[in-house]
C-alpha cells in the first residue's frame, strides 16, 4: 500500500496555508464542474472565517458562493435539495459543534438518502467543518466529533493533517458523490507546508506511512498526527524507531496499511484529540485486535482527551488535550521499557 | 443570487408560461385520485390487520383532497417533499399503486426496492423527493429543491407538505425565512389535521392558524377548506402562479381532519367521537361525490371509477405479493454510489 513518503505526490511545491490549500481545492474544482456550489455562513463577502472561501464570491458570483442565515438545519437541508436538483453542494459549517444543531438533516436525511430511497437519490454533498481546540475557545467550540460521523452510516469521513492533504482529499471529496463530512482542524489554518504545484485529487480511504520505523506503530489523522511526529523525534533519540501512519480518512478506513505496520512492529498506539470514551480509537483498538490479535505483542494503547468538556481555563485545557509526553510514556510502556 | 433579488418585480418575459394553473381542474379525475388514494388506504389496513404488511401506518383517510388538490395543480416537474403520512401524497404526484403496495410489502419492485417502507416513500421519476419520518424534515430540502429550479431557471416550483404540529419545529421556521430572504419558488403546504399525533392543536400551537406563522416571515398566508379538493387545487394554483412569476413562497393551510387514528392501532381515546362522526359528514370524497351529482354525472359513471380504481388496486396486490423480497446479499447495497472521482 502507501509507502513513507512526503505529503506532496510529484513536482515542483510550493509553500501553503492549509486554508489557502483548501481554497485553491475549491477554486479548482468550481472552475472544473459548474455544479458545484458553496453554502455556508460568512463565505461570501467575509471570506469565511478562516478564510477558506475567500475571494470564491468575486470570481463565481452569488449564484454559487450562497451567504446563509445561521440556519444550520436549513442549511444542510436545502443542501440536499440541491443535490436532488443536480447540484454539488459544498457547505461550511462554521464550527463542528455547529452540526449537532443540523443533526437531524445530516443523519436522518442527508447521510440515509440514497439507502432508504433505493438507490434512486445521490447526495453528492461535502460539509466541510473545523474542529479541535484553538487555545481557550470553550466547550462548545473545541470538540472533534469525528466518531459521531464514522456512527451514522451513509457517511464518509475526511480529517486531513496538512495543506497537501487537505486539497488533494477536498477535490475527492467534491467528486465522490457521496456525502462526506470534511473535518478541518481549527490549528491547523495557517500552518504553512508544502502543496504540489501540478496537484491531484488524492483518493478517499488510502492512508499515508508519514515515517517508516520497526519498533512502533504510531496511528493518528488531522492535527495529533503532530504528536506522533513529536513523540517519535524523541523516541528516535533513545534509539527506538517508530512507523507513523496518518489515516487521512476515517471513513472508509485503510485497514490494510495499518495491518501491514502492525504486523511488522507488532506494537500500536493511537492518539487522537476526540475524547476517549466511545471515540475513534476505540473502533480503531477493536478492529486491530480482531485482525492481527496473534502479531500483537501488547495491547493497543489510546491516546485521547479526556472525557471532560473542553475547559476555558489555559492549564485545564491542556490537561484535557493528549501530549507528546503521553505518548512516548504509551510507547515506553507497549515495549516494557520503564521511564 | 436570490438574496439580491428580493420583492424586486418579476422581469417580464424572465419566466415561462404554463398553462396548468390557468385550467379549471376536471373534478372526475380529481375524485378518481383521491377515491384511489381511499381505497388503497383501506386495502392496506386490511393488509395490515392480517399481518401481510408490517412496521408503521399512518393512513391520510379524510385528507385525500389535500394532496389530490395540491399536486393537480402541479406540473409533472415540479417538486414535492413529503411526510410519514405520505402515501396519498406521492400517489397524487403520479406514483403508481403497484410501487406503492409493492414497498409497503417491502419488495424489490417497491418504488424505494424495499429499503424505504411506508414513511420515506420517494420518487423521484414523479417529482416526489422524498417523504420523512421527521416532522418537518421534508420542509429545508423542498427550499433547496426551489434553490435549485431558481438556479436552474427551469421555473420548476417545489411544494413541500407537513402537518400543523411541524410549524413548532425551529427548521419550519429556518426555511420559511430562507425561501422568503430568497424569494424562492417554494410552496409550504400545511395540512392542519387538528392533532399533532394526538394532542389537539390548541395545546400545542400558540396561534390559531398556522397560516399566519408565515407573517414573522413576510410570506402571505392563505386558509383553504382542506376537505374541498377544488378549493385546494385553486388556492395551490395560485401559489404556483405566484412561485412561477418570482413572486416568492407562499404558505397554505388547509383545515382537514384524519378519520383515523395518527397511526394503526391509536385507540383515539383524545377526541369525542361526535367529533369524528362530524368530520365524516364533511368527508372530502362525499363533498366531492356530491358536487359530482350536482353538476349532472350519472351515479354509473362513478360507479365505473370505483370498479376500474378496485381492479387496478387488487392487481398491484397480486403484483406486490407476486414480486421477489431483496436479497440478503444486497443488504448493503445503496448505502454508497461508487466515486465518480476521473
Amino acid at each position: 500500500m502507501s509507502s513513507a513518503s512526503r505529503p506532496s505526490t510529484e513536482g515542483p511545491e510550493r509553500i501553503l496555508t492549509y486554508a489557502q490549500a483548501l481554497n485553491e481545492a475549491l477554486r479548482e474544482e468550481m472552475a472544473r464542474d459548474q455544479s458545484v456550489i458553496l453554502l455556508g455562513e460568512d463565505i461570501g463577502d467575509y471570506g469565511g472565517i478562516f478564510t477558506v472561501t475567500r475571494g470564491l464570491l468575486g470570481e463565481f458570483g452569488s449564484g454559487r458562493v450562497i451567504d446563509t442565515p445561521i440556519s444550520e438545519g436549513a442549511i444542510v437541508g436545502s443542501a440536499l435539495g440541491l443535490a436532488l436538483t443536480g447540484y454539488r453542494p459544498v457547505v461550511e459549517i462554521m464550527f463542528v459543534d455547529f452540526v449537532f444543531v443540523a443533526s437531524d438533516q445530516l443523519f436522518n436525511h442527508v447521510g440515509k438518502a440514497r439507502y432508504i430511497s433505493g438507490g434512486q437519490r445521490a447526495a453528492p454533498i461535502v460539509v466541510r467543518t473545523q474542529q479541535g481546540s484553538g487555545g481557550g475557545k470553550g466547550a462548545q467550540h473545541s470538540q472533534c466529533l469525528e466518531a459521531i460521523f464514522c456512527h451514522v452510516p451513509g457517511w464518509k469521513v475526511v480529517a486531513p493533517s496538512n495543506a497537501a492533504d487537505a486539497k488533494g482529499l477536498l477535490k475527492s471529496a467534491i467528486r465522490d458523490g457521496n456525502p462526506v463530512a470534511f473535518l478541518e482542524h481549527k490549528a491547523l489554518y495557517f500552518q504553512k507546508s508544502p502543496v504540489p504545484t501540478e496537484s491531484s485529487a488524492i483518493p478517499l480511504g488510502k492512508a499515508r506511512v508519514v515515517r517508516g520505523g520497526g519498533d512502533v506503530t504510531l496511528i493518528a489523522y488531522s492535527k495529533a498526527v503532530e504528536l506522533a511526529v513529536a513523540a517519535a523525534d524523541q523516541l528516535a533519540g533513545e534509539g527506538i524507531m517508530a512507523e507513523i501512519i496518518d489515516l487521512r480518512t476515517l471513513k472508509p478506513l485503510d485497514l490494510d496499511t495499518i495491518l501491514e505496520s502492525v504486523t511488522k512492529t507488532k506494537h500500536v498506539i493511537i492518539i487522537h484529540e476526540a475524547h476517549r470514551f466511545c471515540g475513534f480509537g476505540a473502533e480503531l483498538a477493536a478492529t486491530i485486535q480482531e485482525k492481527a490479535f496473534h502479531h500483537l505483542e501488547a495491547p493497543v494503547q489510546r491516546i485521547a482527551a479526556l472525557d471532560v468538556p473542553v475547559p476555558f481555563n489555559r492549564t485545564l485545557e491542556k490537561t484535557v488535550l493528549p501530549r507528546v509526553g503521553d505518548v512516548v510514556a504509551a510507547v515506553h510502556a507497549s515495549l516494557g521499557r520503564g521511564e | 443570487m436570490p438574496k439580491h433579488t428580493k420583492r424586486k418585480a418579476p422581469s417580464p418575459g424572465a419566466t415561462r408560461t404554463r398553462s396548468v394553473a390557468n385550467h379549471q381542474p376536471d373534478l372526475v379525475k380529481l375524485y378518481r385520485k383521491m377515491y384511489e388514494i381511499r381505497r388503497v388506504e383501506e386495502r392496506l389496513e386490511e393488509l395490515f390487520r392480517a399481518s401481510e404488511i408490517y412496521g408503521s401506518l399512518h393512513l391520510c383517510i379524510g385528507q385525500e383532497a389535500t394532496v389530490t388538490g395540491a399536486c393537480a395543480a402541479l406540473a409533472a416537474d415540479d417538486y414535492i417533499t413529503g411526510t410519514y403520512r405520505g402515501h396519498g401524497a406521492t400517489l397524487a404526484k403520479g406514483t403508481s399503486v403497484q410501487a406503492v403496495f409493492a414497498e409497503l410489502f417491502g419488495r424489490e419492485t417497491g418504488c424505494c426496492h424495499g429499503r424505504g417502507g411506508s414513511m420515506l416513500l420517494t420518487d423521484l421519476a414523479v417529482g416526489n423527493l422524498g417523504c420523512s419520518g421527521i416532522v418537518a424534515g421534508g420542509i429545508p430540502i423542498a427550499v433547496g429543491a426551489a434553490l435549485g429550479a431558481r438556479l436552474s431557471k427551469n421555473n420548476r416550483v417545489s411544494l413541500t407538505f407537513f402537518g400543523e404540529g411541524a410549524t413548532n419545529q425551529g427548521v419550519f421556521h429556518e426555511s420559511l425565512n430562507m425561501a422568503a430572504l430568497w424569494n424562492l419558488p417554494c410552496i409550504f403546504f400545511c395540512e392542519n389535521n387538528l392533532y399533532a399525533e394526538m394532542t389537539h392543536i390548541s395545546k400545542e400551537a400558540s396561534v390559531e392558524r398556522m397560516a399566519d406563522r408565515g407573517c414573522a416571515c413576510g410570506v402571505p398566508g392563505v386558509v383553504v377548506d382542506g376537505n374541498d379538493v377544488e378549493a385546494v387545487y385553486r388556492t395551490t394554483a395560485q401559489a404556483v402562479t405566484r412561485a412561477r412569476a418570482e413572486q416568492g413562497p407562499t404558505i397554505i393551510e388547509a383545515i382537514t381532519y384524519r378519520l383515523t387514528g395518527h397511526m394503526f392501532g391509536d385507540p383515539q381515546t383524545y377526541r369525542p367521537k361526535e367529533e369524528v362522526q362530524a368530520w365524516r359528514e364533511r368527508d372530502p370524497l362525499l363533498v366531492a361525490r356530491r358536487r359530482l351529482e350536482d353538476r349532472g354525472i350519472k351515479s354509473e359513471q362513478v360507479e365505473e371509477i370505483h370498479q376500474q380504481v378496485q381492479a387496478e388496486i387488487e392487481e398491484a396486490v397480486t403484483f406486490a405479493r407476486q414480486s421477489p423480497e431483496p436479497k440478503s446479499e444486497e443488504v448493503s447495497r445503496y448505502v454508497f454510489c461508487e466515486p465518480t472521482v476521473d
